[in-house]
């Protein structure tokens, strides 16, 4: 008797204390956990439809920022295709979430060019671009190397850039760190979490 | 300028000549490279696009990959992605090898055809045709699907 009520009652409630515990126990995320040790979102840029644009436009909205180029044909349409399923994965709770596509090619990356890239990918990724000035200010604060590499025999060239995906909360903060490496289901993860706890 | 122009000539030439060698070099027997399940994503504003393939190799020998070409585009070259100390790098590459009885794939994140300069407007739902050089002779004829720019394959 005593075994089984040990099984069927004590159990049962070790394991709901266990879990309460683990409520209270740091999440576990996917990425990396940053706060605290990057700078919070913060920038004066252009966005895709030619408007000026800081991180205060972003305020109550959770952030995920990438830097890429609109003549990167593979693995920023790849990052920009998993951040679209991230999205997708979110479903109702990616209502106040916003994707930054941060131009290091200014260059060539007018406004009306990263529109075009970015909303053929998800309309709610906001494409930024600005002054050499302004990108390598913005590249900077975030640690986000970036060179362009020799040029080709036809004039066009490559873009080395940060793999970086920075994740930031409602009152702008760096919160999460990820690389285009990361998997659609581990970013939703932990935006999942974050959104949980930010509520 | 004469002169130029006459190079000009002799080069476009000794490209067609090329390019019927090319043709008669293709082997009347069987092929032993295959190519499957190939993709392209579009990208607006005819921004270089890339082009992905399953190649398998049924020979007994490696083969290599070392040139692409398509009627659809000025330009095809084979590139690959690379993560390389948290940066995103892409490179030029000659050659890539398949093994004997091996099988490489050309996917997102790693090599893949680089497709550039399309000579007239491509959308998702066309077919576009790439040539695939073979250092054994071969050359494969291959017509992939355009999908659009958030497709993640050949079929989703």
């Amino acid at each position: 008797m005593m075994p089984s009520t040990l099984r069927r009652f004590l159990l049962p409630a070790l394991g709901a204390l266990l879990l309460a515990a683990c409520s209270h126990a740091p999440p576990s995320w996917q990425l990396n956990d940053v706060r605290g040790h990057l700078p919070d979102l913060q920038f004066h840029l252009t966005s895709d439809i030619g408007k000026p644009m800081t991180a205060a436009d972003f305020r109550g909205q959770h952030v995920i920022m990438y830097f890429g180029y609109t003549h990167c044909p593979d693995v920023c349409p790849l990052t920009l295709v998993h951040l679209h399923q991230v999205m997708q994965k979110l479903g109702a709770e990616a209502k106040d979430v916003r994707i930054l596509f941060v131009s290091v090619d200014p260059a060539r990356d007018t406004p009306q060019v990263l529109h075009q890239y970015v909303t053929a990918f998800d309309p709610r990724i906001v494409g930024l671009t600005g002054t050499p000035q302004e990108i390598t200010a913005m590249a900077k604060r975030y640690r986000a190397a970036f060179n362009e590499d020799a040029k080709q025999p036809n004039g066009g060239y490559e873009v080395s850039h940060s793999s970086g995906i920075y994740i930031f909360d409602p009152q702008g903060r760096a919160r999460l760190l990820g690389t285009s490496a990361d998997t659609p289901d581990e970013i939703a993860h932990d935006m999942k979490l974050l959104i949980g706890q930010d509520q | 300028m004469k002169l130029l122009g006459r190079t000009f000539v002799l080069a476009m030439f000794s490209l067609t000549a090329m390019t019927a060698f090319a043709a008669t070099a293709v082997s009347p027997a069987a092929n032993s490279v295959h190519v499957g399940n190939g993709w392209v994503r579009w990208l607006p504003a005819n921004l270089p696009a890339a082009g992905y393939a399953i190649i398998r190799n049924q020979g007994d020998k490696p083969v290599r990959l070392i040139g692409a070409d398509s009627a659809d585009y000025a330009m095809a070259m084979l590139h690959r992605s690379m993560h390389n100390n948290g940066k995103d790098t892409m490179e030029m590459v000659d050659a890539l090898g398949i093994p004997a009885h091996g099988v490489v794939q050309l996917a997102p994140g790693g090599y893949h055809l680089m497709l550039m300069d399309a000579r007239h407007p491509i959308k998702p739902g066309d077919t576009v045709h790439v040539s695939l050089h073979f250092d054994n002779g071969e050359t494969l004829q291959a017509a992939w699907p355009v999908r659009p720019a958030n497709a993640s394959g050949s079929s989703d």
